[in-house]
């Protein structure tokens, strides 16, 4: 025992301390060695005295559950337009087990059945995932031909089965491409996330849209089919069923009359258009072109169709009235004259002086007004009818920047709106802090100038600008612009109300102050300067109406714009927000027009189209 | 072109290490043993897929190269380390439970090139800590040892089972409590300390996840919900039973096939074992698993230090831990807690931290005192 001098604790008895040890080693061995003798003992009951009662049991694990897919639920706009429904198709499906030489059968099937390289892809990487009992699907939405054609082969392709399925169909293609969204093949990232059990007979899940934000709503319940196998697992027969539960069934907010009219109206130009109901922030119509056939997604895109709606220069697949950031430009003028009023800057009879030229004091920057030589003596209304810009320079100079910011985001700016799909954008409202935030720089007073009129930093998708003159239109009552109307558990089950989201906050401005705005507005349609006069002299109600010409928000840095520098396809978006009819308002719209001449001329039409749709309707057609 | 002089050469380190092997020879053959017998099974539990089987061979040969690289360190350098290795444990623990990803529950840290489970860690390191810590004490411990004993176990164990991961969690407070136990704890004191912990099981099982929960009731009446959670346990015992004394022979389990049984590569391989090679094949590797405890405390008892001797006998009483809650699992005598059957079970982390603490165990066995 020559160890003990070396260790640090002196009164360490190590051969006590080794002799305690063999006798503990010694006790758990033996409680071990029990343990495990009870652990046998277990074993040997369950496999010697129960071994015929589990024999018995493993047989009739011959009883196998095969789940059924739950129908997807449909979808329809406010009046009962059906918009996405489900229709009977057949799919080529392989048991992998059964057919043993893969590759040599699917050769051979290659000759009765078209199967793409893609189908071969889809199918191998769900081979991985699935066990070499289960069906697999090969093809989808056989036609006729091949259906009959593989009946007369069939008994040469033993494990290969046609089977019948539902599948979406959209009958309205692309005109609801961007609200509806579609439903494609689960690929392997879907599969990362979703719930297994819940997708085990289910092919399909919702990739966009309404169809991918409902996802849970639309999917339904699993339900389960007893089947007798023999050894193999070939189904012999039925023993009982717990059918699946259908999804729900959703109704839009949609009209689906106004859809299609906006989506007329635009004629084959690019932009987006929204257009909400001011009473209670119901999305009416929310259109973005170009769109795309969402049909092509359901049973597999090809490849070259892919390609080629990705790589289009007009992005059919971008849904801009979600997505799309715009300057608003002049559109921003009825919110910065109201801040005026609110704030008590200006009074609805204040009037300035535009000589066409704004000066900052003390500065030789030049901002300029619209019309050479200025609008001469002009008070709000007048500010709004010919969108004179030294009336809001003025204005937005004597606000200030930091007062500006929080005014704007009441109406809803800078934040998405709530709207029920997926990836909507922030926008941005300039302020200190953003710029700050953004590119590191301090602010400068130039900049508060541009922004009275809706230019430099501001970036608004379609649905903010839609929703915020929803909330004008509504005399600052903020309702959350939403798509879903109420839910249906099945065809003849009562509606069921979906819980809407609070109201935002209200923004407070005094009666006078409202109708300084609509009256400014109106004139834009109805007065004899008006700059869309042209479109609102003939209609047989009263519109409210503000255009905009605006580059599309890409600038970056603070450079100053340069229209001769600027590429072609980044300039001139056309801007126009209404609502109608001014005294009692039903319908909000903001339209956006891509390379249109200017708001007034590119935008206003298609604006005016959509009011005529919705308020000029046959009675009939009004009560859901 | 044969080159004989590499061929002597290592024909003659081959003999020269059997003469005197840094590993005990006994100990390695039953853990290739089982490990083989492994392999063999999941060939059938996996539809005789080969790509499964290769990757658990790759594994275990991670597994055993990294026991020959611990085996050739001697106890005193894991010694010195181990305080060191025992704080970053906890600190990515702590990580994990920040930063952590997985499905449902947070094990994994993911540094972009390893993705690992530092709870892996924690199994070796938490036994090192102990018996570092009352490697300088004067044993048996006093109270006052015992309370940092129980910080020392409490802290990872608490951590990992906030990820939550019950079955590791259970492991590795296991490997801790034998070490105290090793260290000659009395059997009064071991009384009232278990009192205790009954004391505190209703706190527990509020403290525990829904799903958690589910399976303990599940275990306490599975055929209340035979589709559901139930499934798993009368499926893994139909497995079981209807294997019978001599099995349905290799390749011949129909619950496994079938799809009956959940899991049966992983936690419920030992099902499709006993299915397929009966009562005769669980004896037999209860008995190889016996073995190895009883070798590795028969190694413990031999080591040169306190350290050493607390820590080889912690892994070994730690391995029958593995076997008693896996096999009882799948027997329907434990509810079913996340916990491997070893070196059988397909996974890799807890097959390399296994031959990872065995290779310590070999090292101890190298550098016992010989010739008293």
């Amino acid at each position: 025992m020559t160890w003990r001098g070396r260790d640090r604790n002196a009164v360490k008895d190590l051969a006590q301390e080794a002799g305690l040890f063999r006798v503990r080693a010694a006790e758990g061995f033996l409680i071990i060695a029990i343990c495990l003798a009870v652990l046998l003992a277990r074993y040997a009951w369950l496999q010697v005295l129960r071994h015929d009662e589990f024999s018995g049991r493993a047989d009739e694990n011959r009883i196998k559950l095969k789940p059924l897919p739950p129908s997807r639920g449909l979808i329809y706009d406010r009046n009962g337009v059906l918009l996405a429904e489900n229709i009977l198709d057949y799919r080529l499906e392989l048991i992998p087990e059964q057919v043993g030489d893969i590759d040599e059968a699917l050769q051979r099937l290659g000759k009765v059945i078209a199967i793409s390289a893609d189908d071969r892809d889809q199918f191998e990487a769900l081979r991985k995932v699935k066990r070499r009992f289960h069906n697999i699907p090969l093809r989808y939405a056989l036609s006729e031909q091949e259906v009959s054609r593989f009946a007369l082969e069939r008994h040469r392709f033993p494990g290969v089965e046609v089977v019948p399925y539902l599948t979406r169909f959209y009958p309205h293609g692309s005109d609801f491409a961007h609200v509806i969204g579609y439903v494609a093949r689960i690929d392997s990232d879907d599969r990362e996330r979703l719930e297994e059990a819940r997708y085990s007979a289910t092919t399909h899940i919702g990739k966009t849209g309404i169809e991918r934000y409902y996802e849970d709503l639309l999917l339904g319940d699993v339900g389960y089919e007893r089947i007798e196998t023999n050894a193999e697992g070939r189904a012999l027969r039925v023993l009982g069923r717990v059918p699946s539960k259908p999804g729900q069934h959703l109704r839009l907010s949609i009209d689906a009359n106004l859809q299609r009219a906006t989506v007329a109206a635009f004629a084959g130009r690019t932009g987006a258009a929204v257009a909400i109901d001011p009473r209670n922030g119901e999305v009416l119509a929310m259109v973005s072109q170009p769109a795309f056939d969402p049909n092509l997604f359901v049973n597999g895109i090809s490849r070259r169709d892919y390609a080629a709606l990705l790589n289009a220069v007009q992005r059919p697949l971008y849904n801009r009235a979600v997505l799309g950031g715009y300057e608003p430009g002049s559109t921003i003028k009825p919110f910065i004259g109201l801040m005026g009023l609110r704030l008590g800057l200006r009074t609805p009879e204040t009037t300035i002086w535009s000589s066409g030229e704004f000066h900052l004091p003390g500065q030789s920057a030049v901002w300029r007004d619209w019309k050479r030589g200025g609008h001469g003596s002009v008070n709000l209304r007048e500010a709004l009818a010919q969108s004179v810009n030294t009336y809001f320079y003025g204005l937005a100079v004597d606000t200030g920047i930091d007062r500006m910011e929080p005014e704007m985001r009441a109406f809803g700016f800078g934040a998405p709106t709530g709207l029920d799909l997926t990836g909507e954008p922030f926008g941005v409202v300039p302020s200190r802090s953003w710029k700050q935030k953004r590119f590191g720089k301090t602010w400068y007073p130039g900049e508060t100038v541009i922004a009275g009129i809706g230019q430099g930093y501001w970036v608004v998708t379609p649905v903010q600008l839609a929703h915020a003159l929803a909330t004008l239109a509504a005399r600052g009552v903020s309702h959350p612009p939403h798509l879903l109307l109420s839910l249906q558990a099945g065809i003849d089950a009562q509606p069921q109300p979906v819980p809407i989201a609070a109201d935002g906050p209200p923004i407070v401005a005094s009666p006078e102050m409202w109708d300084a705005i609509r009256e400014g507005m109106e004139a834009v349609m109805h007065s004899p300067t008006g700059t869309a006069r042209a479109f609102g002299i003939d209609a047989p109600y009263r519109i409210a109406g503000k255009s905009g010409t605006a580059q599309r928000a890409r600038r970056r840095g603070n450079q100053e714009y340069n229209e001769n520098t600027t590429p072609e396809h980044l300039r001139h978006q056309a801007l126009f927000v209404a609502f109608a009819p001014t005294d009692a308002p039903t319908i909000a719209v903001a339209v956006v027009v891509e390379h249109g001449s200017s708001g007034s001329k590119a935008a206003a039409p298609v604006a005016r189209a959509i009011l005529d749709a919705y308020l000029l309707k046959p009675k009939s057609e009004m009560s859901p | 072109m044969i080159d004989f002089d590499l061929m002597a050469r290592l024909e003659y380190r081959l003999a020269h290490w059997l003469k005197r092997p840094r590993v005990d020879l006994a100990l390695l053959a039953a853990l290739l043993a089982v490990a083989a017998a492994g392999l063999v099974v999941l060939f059938s539990a996996s539809a005789e897929d080969p790509g499964q089987v290769v990757n658990q061979t790759l594994r275990l040969m991670l597994g055993f190269a990294v026991l020959f690289v611990f085996a050739r360190i001697p106890p005193t350098v894991f010694r010195t380390w181990t305080p060191w290795f025992y704080a970053i444990t906890v600190l990515l623990l702590a990580a994990v439970l920040v930063f952590g990803e997985g499905r449902g529950a947070h094990r994994w840290l993911d540094f972009k090139v390893v993705r690992f489970q530092p709870s892996e860690f924690a199994k070796l390191a938490l036994p090192m800590m102990v018996a570092w810590y009352l490697h300088a004490r004067a044993l048996p411990p006093t109270w006052r040892n015992l309370a940092v004993c129980a910080l020392l176990i409490g802290l990872p164990a608490g951590l990992i089972m906030d990820q939550p991961d019950l079955g590791t969690a259970l492991l590795v407070l296991a490997s801790g409590a034998f070490a105290v136990f090793l260290a000659g704890l009395g059997w009064g004191r071991i009384a009232l300390i278990v009192g205790a912990a009954m004391a505190t099981l209703p706190v527990l099982w509020q403290g525990m996840h829904e799903y958690q929960r589910n399976r303990v009731r599940m275990f306490l009446d599975p055929e209340a919900d035979p589709l559901g959670n139930g499934w798993n346990i009368i499926q893994s015992q139909i497995a079981v039973g209807s294997g019978g004394v001599v099995g349905k022979g290799w390749l011949g389990s129909t619950q496994a096939r079938l799809d009956f049984l959940p899991e049966h590569t992983t936690d419920f391989i030992f099902a499709v074992y006993s299915e397929e090679f009966g009562l005769i094949g669980v004896v037999a590797i209860i008995a190889a698993y016996l073995f190895i405890i009883g070798r590795g405390l028969w190694i413990a008892a031999n080591a040169r230090d306190t350290y050493s001797r607390l820590l080889a006998g912690s892994i070994s009483m730690t391995f029958f831990v593995y076997v008693m809650v896996n096999g009882g699992m799948i027997a329907g005598l434990m509810p079913v807690v996340g916990v491997p059957m070893p070196l059988v079970s397909y996974g890799g982390t807890s097959a390399v931290s296994l031959l990872a603490g065995f290779g310590i165990l070999m090292s101890i066995h190298a550098h016992r005192l010989r010739g008293r």
